[in-house]
């Protein structure tokens, strides 16, 4: 089956802004995350036709209480039904902080689903490769995968892993009910585990790359810089989620542009550069690796 | 209801809204970007991102920061060139039933004269609007814009060029005398003057010691630069005869009548639609309601009635 390639210029669905009341605003994680916290958001379900796993939403507090919060957030969809939409996410700066101060019944104004999602192979297998809140993705992505069999998880992370949704990505499907979609936590608390980690990681991405595999990842720059040189180096075929600064989510502001490589036989006179920017919000957020340039 | 109907007479050609919002070049990409968050024939027009001879990359990242009740841009003028906008943006838009107002930026006349002569041959434009404000590029843009003579020239080599169509100079707040540029734009053939562009402004980072977008200065934008722009506008209203359009951190339907009240036949939505694609829909459909309840019956009976 050929993998459909989800670096398209429109999404493939309607988005649909909506305010939407709070369900539920709960903390996940322990004391040690000083600051950084995790939480999950529940909202009532914008009343969307459909969405991928891997696309994402904007939010924003309809009570704004802070002037130096203009623009809206971007979030990874961790699950959607006809009932509800779910994300989790980390306290990172005065955005996320703000969203804290939600109280359940409160509206929020949300668009999406926006974006493109991850490729699916339904003959597998299929690697997820996390790195911390970059988990959320893979709850929704596990929970809708024609073939769960075919996946398998590794997930590094700083805070305790039950401040994560590891245990969902584990036991959310239920044809996987009996022993769990097998899945390795790795936490890192010194540069050895980190060592340690990036050789799971390689040994996982050349046993898919051998047998024809897909390798997804999401999570921060350095952990995606270490996925797209493994991938590179085994011959995997591997799609990265980005996350980038955004004003508007929608294609328009043009703030979280990346650079994508322009092969040599591609550029001219208009593009003599090895690189052009693309947006993130439409053309992305998941790319192929070897189609990115993430260097500085 | 209220009639929101506003027309914009010009030398060339009036330019006919079926009422007063307008979307601001730079926030509304092509306007495709924005069809699923309503009916763009509910706009009074739309102005779209600005459009260079050539493609152009723009400026590295960061690009954007958020600020206190706005945001900075150096986006440095992506675009996708005029030959693809005019292949593969203009066509898809519903033209007929929409003023499509193309934003345009060069680097130097005779590329202003080449650009004004290709738009003035589209069916599906409307208007040009001519971008001599913009702070975020290394050639032309606010050069052009602020010194009267140079204002003038450019729009001259545009509105020669320009056919039929409405041209519609965007100036900058960067200036000592808003009017004396406003005047000189005028007196170059303008039909009409839109204002104002971005606030030349920065933001830094105390912990990296850097500043926060990769260009060092940038342009400010959003509530914050409304009280600015309604008073550019208020002085480019009384120096000139010709209509002025009017943006600057306009977000509701009362910040519109606040523009007309102050001069203005029409105003763009701009930042407001980053923090709500669908902002220039809301505030249109808006208005009517608000202008019965002030008792407005018609916007050319408000205009500048401003008691001084």
């Amino acid at each position: 089956m050929p993998i459909p390639d989800p670096s398209h210029d429109a999404p493939p669905l309607e988005p649909v802004c909506r305010e939407v009341p709070v369900l539920s605003l709960d903390r996940r994680s322990s004391p040690e995350a000083g600051g950084h916290e995790l939480y999950t958001l529940r909202l009532r379900s914008p009343g969307w036709g459909s969405w991928l796993p891997g696309q994402f939403v904007m939010v924003r507090p309809r009570r704004a209480s802070r002037p130096d919060v203009f623009w809206a957030r971007p979030f990874s969809i961790c699950q959607a039904d006809p009932e509800e939409l779910r994300i989790v996410f980390q306290v990172a700066g005065r955005g996320t902080r703000e969203l804290l101060e939600l109280e359940r019944g409160e509206t929020v104004t949300v668009w999406g689903p926006l974006g493109n999602g991850f490729a699916v192979s339904p003959s597998g297998p299929t690697l997820l490769l996390a790195g911390g809140i970059g988990i959320a993705p893979f709850v929704g992505y596990i929970e809708n995968h024609p073939a769960p069999e075919t996946l398998r998880l590794e997930f590094g992370h700083k805070l305790p892993v039950d401040c994560y949704p590891f245990r969902e990505c584990r036991d959310i499907h239920p044809r996987l009910a009996k022993d769990g979609l097998p899945a390795r936590s790795h936490r890192e608390t010194c540069p050895e585990d980190l060592a340690r980690f990036v050789a799971a990681m390689e040994s996982a991405i050349r046993d898919t790359a051998s047998r024809n595999g897909l390798v997804l990842a999401c999570g921060p720059l350095p952990f995606l810089k270490s996925v797209q040189n493994l991938s590179l180096r085994h011959g995997a075929r591997a799609q990265l989620s980005l996350e980038t600064r955004m004003a508007c989510g929608v294609g328009a502001c043009l703030g979280c542009v990346v650079k994508k490589t322009v092969p040599a036989a591609k550029r001219d006179a208009a593009v003599p550069e090895p690189f052009a920017y693309a947006q993130t919000c439409t053309n992305g957020p998941v790319f192929w690796a070897d189609q990115l340039d993430l260097a500085d | 209801m209220p009639n929101t109907t506003v027309i914009l007479p010009g030398k060339r050609a009036d330019l006919i809204l079926r009422n007063p919002v307008l979307t601001a070049s730079g926030t509304f990409g092509y306007g495709l970007e924005f069809m699923p968050y309503g009916n763009l024939a509910d706009l009074g027009g739309i102005v779209v991102k600005g459009i260079s001879l050539a493609p152009r990359r723009g400026n590295p990242m960061p690009r954007i920061a958020e600020t206190p009740a706005g945001m900075l841009n150096a986006i440095g003028i992506q675009n996708c060139g005029l030959a693809v906008f005019l292949k593969e943006k203009l066509p898809l838009l519903p033209w007929r039933d929409l003023p499509v107002i193309v934003n345009l930026y060069a680097t130097s006349l005779d590329e202003y004269a080449e650009l004004a002569r290709s738009l003035a041959a589209e069916e599906g434009v409307a208007a040009l609007e001519v971008n001599i404000s913009c702070p975020n590029v290394k050639a032309g843009g606010v050069f052009f814009g602020q010194n009267p003579k140079q204002a003038e020239s450019v729009t001259e080599s545009v509105a020669k060029n320009a056919g039929n169509k409405p041209v519609i100079v965007k100036l900058s707040p960067n200036v000592t005398d808003i009017a004396a540029i406003a005047k000189a734009c005028e007196a170059g053939g303008a039909d009409s003057l839109s204002c104002i562009n971005t606030l030349q402004a920065m933001a830094v980072d105390i912990r990296t010691r850097k500043p926060r977008l990769a260009n060092g200065i940038g342009g400010l934008s959003g509530p914050a630069v409304k009280p600015v722009a309604l008073r550019c506008v208020w002085q480019v209203a009384r120096a000139v005869s010709i209509p002025v359009i009017g943006l600057g951190g306009i977000a509701t339907a009362e910040d519109v009548l606040e523009f007309i009240l102050a001069g203005a036949h029409a105003v763009q939505i701009g930042t407001a639609t980053f923090s709500r694609p669908d902002t220039a829909f809301r505030v249109a459909g808006e208005l009517p309601a608000l202008m019965e309840e002030l008792g407005i019956a018609s916007l050319d009976e408000f205009r500048g009635t401003l008691a001084m």
